[in-house]
C-alpha cells in the first residue's frame, strides 16, 4: 500500500506541476461546451432574407409581417425587380428571397390560387432546407387561418409535439456529445502520454526493475486522470444545468454510474495506445486522429448516423463514444432507467475488457 | 583472501531472439563487495545479459542465481535485493530532489522514519541540504548522476547494477562518481557496472569482456594486461573486440 501511495503522490506532482496541461485538462471541457453549445448550433435564427413584393396588397403584407415577426428571419432588403435577386445573393448577406407574384391577393381570393416563390442559397444545403421549411410552415399557418370559416371537403390537421426537447434546443444534443468526446480524449490521451513518457525518459525501465508490480504502476497512472475526468463531468453538468438550462430528467446515480464505466473504458483505451507506441508524439497523434476525428464524425453527435452510408454505420458501432452518448441522452433527456440501457452498458463493458486483454498481452511480450 | 561469498552466479546463461543468439552460454561468478566491470562493444550483448540478471528478461536457457535467488522463479525477491541505474538518466526531472528520494524509498518499501533520516543523511553527504526542494532538472548532469546512484543504493541493496552510468560527464565528475562506487563497495554492496571508458575498467576489481555474445576474457585488469601482453586495458579491449563478427 505504501508503494502505491508513494507512486500516486508522484503522479499528482507531475500533473500539478505542469500548469499548462492542467489548464487544458480542466479548461478544455468548459471551452468546448461553450463553443458547441452557443456558437455551433444547428438552429437557424435571425437569418437575413430579401423580399420582392410584386403585389403589395393586404395578403402579402400580412404574410411579410408574419415572417418578420418570427424569430427565424430578419428582412434585410426589400427588392423592386427580378434582376436584383441574384445580386442580393452574391453579396452573401441574404440566405433566402421570397417573391410574391403580381396580384397575389386577387388571385388568391378569386382563383383560389396564388403563387409565391422561395429562392435559397443552397451552398449550405442543410440550412437551405431548414429555411424553406420555416417559410412553408408560416405560409401554411396563414392559409389555415384563411380557411377557418370554410368547410373544406378534406382536411388533415397534423398536430406536432416535440417530445423531450420541446424548444428544439441544440444544446440537448451537444452536451452529451461534448461529454462523450472530452472524457474519451482526456482519459485516453493523457493516460497514454503519461505512460509513454516514462518509457521515453527511461524511468519505466527503473520502475520495472523495482519491486513495483506492473499493475500497480498502471493503476496509479490511471487514478489521477480518473479523478480529473470526474471533475470534468461535474463541471459539464453544472454548466449545462445553469447556463443552458438542461435538466437531468433521469437518475443522477445511473448517469454517474455509466459515466464511470465510460471513463474506465477510455482509460483502458489509453493504456492500449501506450502499449503500441513508444514516443509521446506518437501517442498524442494516435489519440487525436484516431480518437477525436472518429468521435466527432461517427459518434452520431455531429452528424446523424442514420444518414451515413452503411459501411460507416457499421464502423460507428466500434466507437465507444457512440454508445455513451446514446446512454447519456436516454438518461439525461428522456429519463429512461437501467432496463432501457443495459445493452449499451454491456457493450461498453465488452470494449473495456477487450482493450485491457489486448494491453495485458502486449505488456507481457515487452517484458 | 578468505572464502568469498558469491552473490552472482551464472551457468551457461543464454538468450535467443529467434535464430539470433544475443547472449551465448555465459558462465561467471561475482563476489560480495566486488566491483565487477562488464565490458563489450555495442551490440556484444551486455545489455541483454544484464536484463536477464535483473529479472526483466527471461533467459532462453542456462541458470543464474542473483543474491541467492533464482532468475526463473524468484524475480520478485531479486528485485527487492538489487538496485539499478540505467543508461538514460533515471530520476524524475519535474520532482524535487527530496521527492525523488522519498519516492524511491517508498517504492522499495522503506518506512517513513527510515526514509526521513536516511534522506537527510544523504542530502548532507551530497552537500545538497539547501537544494532539497529544487527540481531535479535544475541540477547539472554530473549531480543528477550522483543523485541517481545514491537513490539506486538508498535501500541498501546487496547488488547494484549500473548501465553505463558515467556517459557524457567530465573526467573530474567521473572520478568523484567512482569514489562513490568505491564507498558503496566498501560498505558491502556489490557493484556490477557496464562501461565504454577503458580507464574506468582499470578501477574495477575484475572485468569481463564480451564479444559476439560470449565472454572472451575475465580477470583482474592486471592479469588481463599480462595475459594479452598489453600496456593498457584499451589495448586488451581492442585486441578482443576486433575479433567480433557482429557489427553494431
Amino acid at each position: 500500500m505504501k508503494q502505491f501511495f508513494s507512486f500516486i503522490k508522484k503522479e499528482f506532482h507531475h500533473i500539478l506541476r505542469d500548469k499548462r496541461s492542467m489548464l487544458v485538462l480542466l479548461g478544455l471541457p468548459v471551452v468546448q461546451l461553450i463553443i458547441f453549445g452557443f456558437a455551433i448550433t444547428t438552429e437557424t435564427r435571425n437569418c437575413n432574407i430579401a423580399i420582392l413584393d410584386n403585389s403589395k396588397d393586404e395578403a402579402t403584407q400580412n404574410l411579410i409581417t408574419r415572417i418578420e415577426s418570427s424569430s427565424y428571419f430578419d428582412i434585410d432588403k426589400t427588392l423592386s425587380s427580378d434582376n436584383q435577386i441574384e445580386k442580393a445573393f452574391k453579396t452573401g448577406r441574404i440566405k433566402l428571397a421570397i417573391i410574391f407574384q403580381p396580384n397575389f391577393q386577387n388571385e388568391l381570393m378569386h382563383n383560389n390560387k396564388a403563387q409565391l416563390q422561395i429562392v435559397t442559397d443552397a451552398s449550405d444545403p442543410n440550412q437551405a432546407n431548414t429555411l424553406t421549411y420555416y417559410v412553408s410552415a408560416i405560409v401554411m399557418e396563414y392559409q389555415k387561418e384563411l380557411n377557418q370559416n370554410k368547410n373544406l371537403p378534406y382536411t388533415i390537421n397534423s398536430e406536432i409535439r416535440m417530445l423531450y426537447n420541446p424548444q428544439l434546443k441544440g444544446e440537448y444534443s451537444s452536451v452529451p456529445g461534448v461529454m462523450g468526446m472530452i472524457l474519451l480524449l482526456i482519459s485516453a490521451m493523457m493516460t497514454s502520454i503519461s505512460i509513454v513518457r516514462e518509457k521515453e525518459m527511461g524511468t519505466m525501465e527503473v520502475l520495472l526493475v523495482s519491486p513495483l508490480k506492473p499493475w500497480i504502476i498502471i493503476v496509479s497512472k490511471v487514478i489521477p486522470y480518473f479523478i480529473i475526468s470526474l471533475i470534468n463531468v461535474i463541471t459539464i453538468l453544472l454548466i449545462s444545468g445553469w447556463v443552458f438550462g438542461i435538466p437531468i430528467v433521469g437518475s443522477i446515480f445511473l448517469l454517474s454510474l455509466v459515466t464511470i464505466f465510460y471513463i474506465i473504458c477510455a482509460l483502458a483505451l489509453g493504456i492500449l495506445i501506450s502499449t503500441v507506441t513508444s514516443s509521446q508524439q506518437a501517442a498524442m497523434i494516435i489519440s487525436l486522429i484516431g480518437l477525436m476525428l472518429p468521435v466527432v464524425m461517427l459518434s452520431g453527435y455531429a452528424f446523424p448516423i442514420a444518414n451515413m452510408p452503411v459501411i460507416l454505420q457499421v464502423i460507428s458501432n466500434l466507437i465507444p463514444a457512440k454508445w455513451y452518448i446514446i446512454m447519456v441522452k436516454n438518461i439525461m433527456i428522456k429519463g429512461l432507467g437501467f432496463l432501457d440501457i443495459w445493452k449499451e452498458i454491456l457493450i461498453i463493458f465488452g470494449m473495456t475488457t477487450f482493450f485491457l486483454l489486448v494491453s495485458l498481452k502486449r505488456f507481457k511480450i515487452r517484458l | 583472501m578468505a572464502e568469498k561469498e558469491v552473490v552472482i552466479k551464472t551457468n551457461k546463461l543464454t538468450k535467443k531472439f529467434g535464430d539470433f543468439v544475443a547472449v551465448s552460454e555465459i558462465t561467471f561468478e561475482v563476489f560480495k563487495g566486488e566491483i565487477f566491470g562488464f565490458l563489450g562493444a555495442n551490440g556484444a550483448g551486455k545489455t541483454t545479459a544484464m536484463k536477464m540478471l535483473i529479472g526483466i528478461s527471461k533467459p532462453s536457457s542456462g541458470t543464474a542465481n542473483i543474491a541467492g535467488f533464482d532468475v526463473y522463479k524468484n524475480t520478485e525477491s531479486i528485485k527487492k535485493s538489487i538496485g539499478y541505474m540505467s543508461q538514460k538518466f533515471s530520476l524524475y526531472e519535474d520532482l524535487t530532489i527530496k521527492e525523488n528520494i522519498i519516492l524511491f524509498g517508498g517504492i522499495y518499501g522503506l518506512n517513513d522514519y527510515d526514509i526521513e533520516t536516511k534522506c537527510n543523511g544523504l542530502l548532507e553527504k551530497l552537500n545538497l541540504q539547501n537544494d532539497a526542494d529544487k527540481l531535479v532538472n535544475s541540477l547539472p548532469l554530473g549531480w543528477k548522476q550522483k543523485l541517481a546512484f545514491s537513490t539506486a543504493i538508498f535501500h541498501m541493496p546487496k547488488i547494484v547494477f549500473l548501465d553505463e552510468p558515467t556517459g557524457g560527464v567530465d573526467p573530474i565528475t567521473r572520478r568523484q562518481f567512482w569514489d562513490m562506487i568505491y564507498e558503496a563497495a566498501h560498505n558491502g554492496i556489490t557493484v556490477f557496472v557496464t562501461t565504454h571508458y577503458m580507464e574506468e575498467a582499470e578501477y574495477c576489481d575484475r572485468v569481463s569482456i564480451m564479444v559476439d555474445g560470449r565472454i572472451e576474457a575475465l580477470d583482474s585488469p592486471e592479469n588481463l594486461k599480462k595475459q594479452f601482453n598489453a600496456a593498457t586495458m584499451d589495448d586488451v579491449f581492442l585486441m578482443l573486440a576486433r575479433k567480433a563478427k557482429r557489427g553494431d
